[in-house]
């Protein structure tokens, strides 16, 4: 028994122990539980599987500390209005703010931060990882954590444009549809139907297939794929502001439809589609990805997540886990972006207490 | 009535703490109240005075985000509710202490029946089984005077009126026989024909079982028939406690003495202008929503320039769609309404801005007329703005002056959102927006109904000078004939979309009354402890309230 495996069990003895001394409920559950499932998982996984947990309890750790820390980098650099908001944030969003903040400068230096160029072939066919090539090369010779940089930009650029595309067309038809109500809401509603009616992915393959897979077009079907799920969610939150009496005092002061819409009703159904947009964007990032990884998407040589993971994928048979990089990009924004849309949820939907 | 003077429920020091802004704050500020059995406490106060909170607190429970802090007691019947286990407290609640809320038909669950809500507890207590529990139930449908004891109960909470849900569920909490109950605020929702009944019924079956009570409301004339002793609180502190007739004829506190002097406002009496055309009248107005029933059936009445007409009548009696028919919300199907003698347009879409601006609303709910994510500078600025199309200084200046008018401070009010305001400084918002577009007619939709009294007193007086100053009309939709007493000049009296009587106030305040008016002015409590004895006395239990009020309509 090495000094390794007596420490750790020493340590997580000591800790449950600790933890129950102090009255800590939660903490003790968790400590002892993880003993237990500890000695099981030495017996049968040795002490490599010990050392897989300390690892993981590792990284948790510290993940934990820098969203503490980028928490209150936050808090302190921000007026004190938003800090205060800032400071009821749970570590998790923290934590997502932080992914969000890294992508984001990923993204927007992207030719500084790389080390080579995004369609340049520097070695050889999936040669593995060395002090040139962080990641190794992919399937052409060209660096991964160069296009994985890279990709940062066109993958999360253009998913947020069509997500912001989706929503300016959803909220404003849904808000016009909530303040005129009758046949123009009837007509709004029906046509979002059929939309909705079309499966999205093939819909998507459709529009692809027929005006060809440039940007644009990629922007434009996502869009109006995602834009009719935005318009449900606009009409119902609009449908409960405008019964309010401030509108009808409005109505009655003789206001036009533009004025309701911008300074009476939007400004009290933002919270909703603030995390709305959060949770499409995880979405529109998703099926950006499916689309390049059916080659639909984003063409080569722009280096794209989605297109990596397929490019790549011949390399999982061989046991390498090149091709699930990008694809652990994509997971941890869409879990990032989550984790800060739960927190406005949260705040938005009145469940402080 | 002999009442035995052992104590039942002993409250000492009792302190609740809430938690706000990342501090707990006291919200009771020590406490010390003492029930015997059979006996009925009256609690008083403004909102925010701890009634309720003082109310459940008795029960051992704190709301959510609130805690008992140390050191306090609640002892009943020998036994210390703070520190009981949960489920010890528990095991009193619904058996030996009920609860009557405020609003009945938010409290019964829609998916039931009556009486299986009913017979709830008695069944999880084992007190009864389901056969004997239903029988004990419409026993006191009976004795609460419900219509039809025997089937009413089978009925979904939707399919009874308020008046007789309110009394369902004082018969709920009456099902184990409780020690205590606490009313929370019973009666504040219904109308007074309504009240009268509940009132009459809670008070017989509280002296029939010799039962003790918290009885919490806002009403001092409603306290003084239900409670042998008044607390009145402020705050969360106690002002002072008597037995109530002494309460009434000799309080000691300043505070105690103001609730008392509320009534007291009484705006002088204005005569109609002769030889001149009224403001807005209505004429033969029949209006009905798209293919319901009418609402309004062949409705007449005149507003003269600088007057208040108070139009009063229960519920559902069609006093705020006629108001929509005026501000064209809903144009009428028969009829029309004339503005100085002109027709006016009928559908508000069509009105000129002139039109539109001559007649302006105030509404009941401060917190859903006020957009609540506005600042005041620009809910008052805008009507400034749209009508007059002033800008920048002058529109400053303009809200400034509003802001003055309503007796708010400009520096501190301009930039602040409505939720950081209270009940009474939201009104006066809403008031200063309809001033705002100068008009000469304003609406007013139960504007204090929702208010404190005192507060109610204050935005009364305000309107009061405000038409003295600017030569308002008014027309002032109530059910509250204790407002109407105090600021209306001229007063219209309807009942199920018609108008039963009308004329000056000081006519219709003495006989002869048509029936209905009649009714409505004996339903509305008196200060006089004694009223509600005498009352029933002189009209019998089968003649007051709701069955009164069906007999006038037939």
């Amino acid at each position: 028994m090495s000094l390794f495996v007596i420490g750790y069990y020493t340590l997580i003895l000591a800790a449950s122990c600790l933890a129950a001394y102090f009255n800590k409920r939660s903490a003790f559950l968790l400590l002892f539980s993880l003993t237990l499932v500890s000695f099981v998982l030495g017996i049968i996984g040795g002490v490599g599987a010990l050392k897989f947990v300390v690892v993981v309890a590792g990284l948790i750790a510290l993940s934990a500390m820098v969203s503490y820390a980028f928490r209150e980098f936050l808090i302190t650099l921000s007026p004190t209005g938003v800090a205060k908001e800032l400071r009821t944030a749970p570590l998790t969003a923290a934590f997502g703010m932080f992914v969000i903040f890294t992508y984001a400068i990923a993204g927007i230096f992207a030719p500084l931060i790389a080390p080579h160029g995004e369609a340049a072939v520097i070695s050889g066919a999936f040669a593995p990882a060395d002090e040139n090539m962080l990641l190794g090369a992919d399937q052409l010779g060209r660096d991964m954590f160069s296009r994985l940089v890279f990709g940062a930009r066109n993958s999360v650029g253009l998913a947020l444009t069509a997500t912001l595309m989706a929503f300016f067309l959803g909220a404003t038809a849904g808000l016009l549809a909530a303040v005129k109500g009758g046949w123009f809401d009837q007509a709004m509603g029906r046509f979002a139907d059929v939309i909705m009616s079309i499966p999205s992915l093939i819909f998507a393959l459709l529009m692809l297939s027929i005006f060809g897979p440039t940007i644009p077009v990629i922007i434009v079907a996502v869009a109006i794929i995602y834009a009719p799920r935005v318009f449900r969610l606009t009409r119902a939150v609009a449908g409960n502001v405008v019964v309010m009496d401030y509108i009808e005092a409005a109505k009655l002061r003789g206001e036009g439809t533009g004025y309701l819409i911008r300074r009476e009703v939007l400004p009290n159904s933002m919270a909703p589609l603030i995390a709305e947009f959060g949770l499409e964007f995880c979405f529109v990032f998703l099926l950006v990805a499916g689309l390049s990884f059916l080659g639909l998407g984003i063409q080569p040589p722009t280096a794209d997540w989605g297109s990596m993971v397929r490019e790549n994928a011949t390399l999982i048979s061989f046991g390498d886990i090149t091709p699930l990089i990008p694809a652990a990009a994509i997971a941890l924004l869409t879990v990032g972006v989550n984790f800060v849309v739960d927190w406005m949820l949260h705040r938005s939907s009145g469940l402080k207490e | 009535m002999t009442k035995k003077k052992d104590v039942l429920l002993k409250i000492r020091n009792l302190r609740i703490e809430g938690y706000s802004n990342e501090h707990w704050v006291d919200i009771i500020k020590g406490v010390d109240l003492t029930l015997h059995r059979g006996e009925v406490m009256g609690l008083i106060g403004e909102s925010g005075a701890g009634k309720s909170t003082i109310g459940a607190g008795a029960m051992g429970y704190a709301r959510d985000g609130t805690r008992i802090s140390e050191g306090s007691s609640v002892e009943f019947d020998g036994m210390e509710l703070t520190t009981a286990t949960e489920s010890e407290r528990r095991a009193l609640r619904g058996n030996r202490i009920a609860y009557v809320a405020q609003s009945a038909a938010a409290s019964f669950n829609p998916a039931h029946k009556i009486i299986d809500q009913h017979t709830e507890a008695p069944l999880h207590y084992r007190l009864q089984k389901r056969m004997e529990a239903q029988e004990d139930a419409m026993q006191l449908y009976e004795k609460l005077r419900l219509p039809h004891p025997h089937e009413i109960g089978f009925r979904y909470p939707h399919q009874v009126s308020g008046g007789q849900l309110q009394r369902a569920m004082t018969a709920m909490a009456m099902s184990c026989r409780p020690d205590l109950i606490i009313f929370d605020e019973p009666t504040t929702a219904l109308d007074v024909t309504t009240q009268i009944e509940v009132l009459a019924a809670i008070r017989d079956i509280v002296d029939e079982y010799n039962t003790a009570a918290i009885y919490i409301t806002h009403d001092l004339a409603v306290v003084a028939q239900m409670a042998d002793t008044i607390k009145v609180l402020l705050k969360g502190e106690e002002v002072e406690e008597a037995p109530t007739e002494e309460m009434l004829d000799n309080p000691k506190e300043d505070y105690t003495k103001s609730l008392w002097a509320v009534r007291s406002f009484e705006s002088p009496q204005r005569q109609r202008p002769k030889g001149e055309v009224p403001l807005i009248s209505l004429q033969h107005i029949d209006a009905a929503y798209t293919a319901g029933p009418k609402i309004l059936d062949d409705v007449s009445f005149d507003i003269y320039a600088g007057m208040t007409v108070a139009v009063v009548g229960e519920s559902g009696s069609g006093k705020s769609t006629a108001a929509r028919v005026i501000t064209g919300l809903l144009p009428p199907q028969k009829g029309e309404v004339l503005f100085k003698g002109e027709p006016f347009t009928p559908d508000y879409r069509n009105r000129t801005k002139d039109e539109l601006r001559q007649c302006q609303m105030i509404y009941q709910s401060a917190d859903t007329s006020l957009n609540p994510k506005v600042r005041i500078s620009e809910i008052i600025g805008r009507p400034a703005q749209f009508y007059s199309g002033l800008k920048g200084a002058a529109l400053k200046n303009r809200v400034d002056e509003l802001l003055d008018l309503i007796e708010l401070e400009p520096a501190l009010y301009y930039n602040r959102y409505p939720p950081e305001l209270s009940g009474g400084q939201k009104q006066r918002i809403g008031i200063a927006r309809a001033l705002a577009a100068e008009p000469t007619f304003i609406i007013c939709d139960e504007v204090t109904s929702a208010l404190d009294q005192l507060v109610a007193e204050g935005i009364l007086r305000l309107l009061d000078r405000l038409q003295n100053e600017l030569n308002l009309a008014y027309m002032f939709i109530t059910h509250d004939l204790a407002t109407v007493r105090s600021i209306a000049d001229e007063v219209v009296v309807m009942q199920q979309g018609k108008v039963v009587e009308q004329g000056p106030k000081d006519e219709m305040f003495q006989p002869p009354h048509h029936p209905y008016t009649d009714l409505l002015l004996s339903s509305v409590p008196e200060m006089d402890p004694n009223w509600l004895t005498t009352l029933l006395e002189e009209r019998g239990v089968d003649n007051v309230g709701d069955a009164a009020a069906a007999k006038i309509a037939t």
